[in-house]
This record gives C-alpha cells, structure tokens and sequence, in this order.
C-alpha cells in the first residue's frame, strides 16, 4: 500500500509518519502530485495559521489537485479544516471540499481548546470499534459546526463537528497520531478503508 | 468535557534523565524514551521534557533525543531548555516535538512569542514562567529561577498571552521542591487574567494537591517530577482520586 502524507511545510508531520510506522506501514512525504496521484491513501496534515496554508497550497498548486483526489483522504486538525468552504482564520477561503465555514470558539471558553475530549455519535467505519465518548487529543482556536457532514461530535462552548466525511474525503479535528492508542486505531481504520 | 491534564515532567541532561528515578521494572530509567513510554502507558496526558542545563551552558536541545521519543510515543510532548530563536524550534518540531517551552529568551526578546505564534502557531508555543515574591510581589525570575527581574509575574503572563502564547507553563519558585502544594492563590489569579490555558508546576507532594490547583488554582493542567518519577504518585491512583473529587480526567 501506499501511503503519501502531503508535505507542503504546514506542522509536524513527522509525527503521523512515525504514527503510521508503529502500525506497520510506511508513508512517504511528498508535494509531488504523480506521488499523490499515486497513492492508495493520502493524509493532509495542517497545524498553524489557516490563511498562510493556504498560501503554500495555492503556491504548490495543491489546491487544485486535492479536491479531485478519489482515493481516500484523510485531514488532519488544520487539514480537515482547509477542506471546509472558508474560514475565519485569516478569512480565508478553503478548498471547499466540504460545505461549511471554520468559524472561532467565543472568549466564554478559553481559546485554544487544549487536551483531551471525547468523540461521541461516531457514525463511520473510520470509528470501528472505538468506544462512543473515547478521548482523543485535540488542540484548536476556530472549530467546524455541527451538520450533516459530521461523522463525529465533541463539545466545547458548542457541540460541534470533530469529524467529517464526504465520499473519499475525511477530516478528523483531532490528531490521531497523538491520541494514545484509540487514535492510532482510528488511522489504522483509515488505512484499512 | 475537555480534561484537565496531568504531566510528568523529564529534566534532561546530555540526553539522559536527571534527578533519580525509581522504576524498579525499568531496565534503564535514565533513558527518557523508556520513562517516557512508561508514563504514555500508565494515562500521562502530556509529557515535558526539559534541557535544564541548555539556558546556562548554551546548548542546543538534543535533536535525537526528541526524534527517538516522537517514534515511540503516542501523546504530545513538550521540549524547553535553551531555545532562542525561530530556527531552534523549526528543528524541534521537524524532529517531532509538538510544542516548544521558551522562557528566558522570552523575557529577553518578547518578540520572539510572535515570531514562533505567527510561524508555527500558537497551539505550539508554551511560555514557562518561574517567579517568586520579593517583598511580596510576584517577579519574574530568570535562568532556572536563579536570576531575579523587575517584571511583575501578572503583566508578564498577560503580555506573553496578547502576543501569541498558546499557553502558560508557570512555577512558583517557592514552592518547588517543597511538596506543599501548588501556589494556588497566583495560579487562580493567572487564570482568571488570562483566557489561554495555564499549567500548575511546582510544589505537587500530594494526590489532594492536584486536586486544590484545580478546584483553587482554577489550573488546565498540573505538571510534577519527583512524585511521579519516585513512585510516590501513580498516575491512575491519582486520576481515580481527581475523578472522585469531580474534577474531569482522562481514564
């Protein structure tokens, strides 16, 4: 199988390769599109300031190619994120993937959401076997709303959407790869889509 | 319900974990991939690892270090110790720390909070702050505590937050090492001052300490060393007794 996780400078990268070695797989880092193209499984990875990754996407050409990807794909945090229609951070636009906009936690909380909380109304096979209201690890400021598309929840100010999923695309708010050893599950069951 | 956290903190010295630890069942608890993997395992939330030396003797963090702990654990890590500038911590993260800790070189240059919120994000920045009161004043103390300022604690952590802290990292000098406790009244003060998350340090010696910086300190998160790190501690012991007392935790 292979794997390609996009490198396209947003964030710590190297942690979901090293994730997905402890699984048994390799993955590769590459912004070259044939790779991705190629691949039987793609991760977009994202931690930072949403509007300077989008800059790098749009400079790379990436944005373009991402959407019309059909094999899975997984974002992850600022990933999923930029999948959205738009976002607030920076006011940028997404790569639309799914319709809905990024908007931020009130002061009534305080921001970043930082640690770990529970995912609960798991509705994908990506949660085979994870318990409902197990505790990932997440740490944003600007969070997706709750719609249709979620395939997850967590509640912080508002229950909102930790997960998403449209066709091939998926987006977990949460990183997986730093959520012990539920979360490596849930990237197993991403690689085993 | 987001959780509070719990973190074992490793102080590093050329690689190797300073302080001694008791870990009858650990082959070699002065390597800190193996502690580290321990505590992963027995519900740390976070893990700290400092370079105590690295402010003092100038040098730079152990790159290995960070990349042999990133392949094998599966929680987020913290690395201080010796950091001054946006590229020391471009390293850190490229080697898989997923936040960084600053502290004197953040007193000595602010600026550097933004540059590393605006690079990287705040979600990665971890101001650390060491005081103490001198004539009953909270101050800002630099080089591991050693090196008094004339910064008052309050305005330090409110600018450190206005400029792009993710979080704050504060120990109180006077009661580290004392296992009397956590310095509640400053930590509650420091909370309600700020709207970023604040981690507790210094003081822990009992499971009801964690249990006051939460419900007193108003604290996100407590950080310990010794308690953990000699088994006075355990860490599922005292997650079951913060449960008890209702304060929210990862099981």
């Amino acid at each position: 199988m292979k794997i390609v996780i996009i490198d396209y400078g947003a964030g710590n990268i190297q942690s979901i390769q090293f994730a997905i070695k402890r699984l048994g797989f390799d993955a590769i880092l590459s912004k070259d599109p044939n790779e991705i193209l190629q691949a039987d499984k793609v991760i977009f990875p994202g931690v930072g300031e949403a509007s300077s990754a989008m800059k790098m996407l749009i400079e790379s050409g990436l944005n373009e190619l991402i959407p019309t990807l059909t094999q899975p794909v997984l974002g992850i945090c600022l990933g999923m994120q930029l999948m959205c229609n738009y976002s607030e951070e920076g006011q940028t636009k997404g790569l639309g993937i799914f319709d809905v906009d990024v908007i931020k936690f009130s002061n009534a909380v305080k921001v970043p959401q930082m640690g770990w909380n529970t995912i609960f109304n798991l509705n994908s096979k990506l949660f085979e076997t994870i318990n409902e209201k197990e505790y990932m690890y997440l740490v944003h400021s600007f969070y997706v709303p709750n719609t249709n598309l979620a395939i997850a929840t967590t509640n912080y100010e508002v229950n909102y959407a930790s997960a998403l999923q449209r066709n091939n695309f998926y987006g977990v708010q949460f990183h997986p790869e730093k959520s012990g050893k539920w979360g490596e599950k849930i990237l197993n069951n991403f690689l085993n889509l | 319900m987001l959780t509070k956290r719990i973190i074992p903190c490793l102080d590093i010295k050329n690689g190797r974990t300073v302080k001694g630890v008791n870990f009858v069942d650990l082959i070699d608890a002065g390597n800190p991939v193996e502690l580290a993997k321990k505590y992963s395992e027995t519900g740390a939330d976070e893990l700290v690892f400092l370079d105590i030396s690295a402010t003092e003797e100038q040098r730079s963090t152990l790159l290995n270090l960070v990349r042999d702990v990133a392949a094998t654990i599966n929680i987020p890590f913290t690395v201080g110790g010796g950091i001054n500038s946006v590229d020391d911590v471009a390293l850190l993260l490229k080697n898989g720390a997923d936040k960084v800790s600053i502290n004197s070189s953040a007193v000595k240059n602010p600026d550097l909070i933004n540059q590393l919120a605006q690079k990287f994000g705040s979600q990665c920045v971890v101001v650390a702050v060491d005081a103490k009161r001198i004539d009953g004043i909270w101050k800002v103390h630099l080089v591991g505590g050693k090196v008094p300022t004339a910064i008052n604690l309050y305005d330090w952590v409110v600018e450190a937050a206005n400029r792009g802290a993710g979080e704050i990292l504060f120990t109180s000098m006077e009661n580290d090492g004392t296992k009397d406790g956590f310095a509640n009244d400053a930590l509650e003060t420091i909370s309600k001052l700020i709207n970023i998350p604040v981690i507790a340090s210094g003081g822990a010696g009992t499971m009801q300490d964690f249990a006051d910086a939460f419900h007193i300190g108003k604290a996100d998160a407590a950080l310990a060393a010794s308690v953990f790190h000699f088994g006075e501690i355990e860490i599922p012991e005292l997650k079951q007794f913060l449960k008890q007392q209702n304060i929210e935790v990862r099981i």
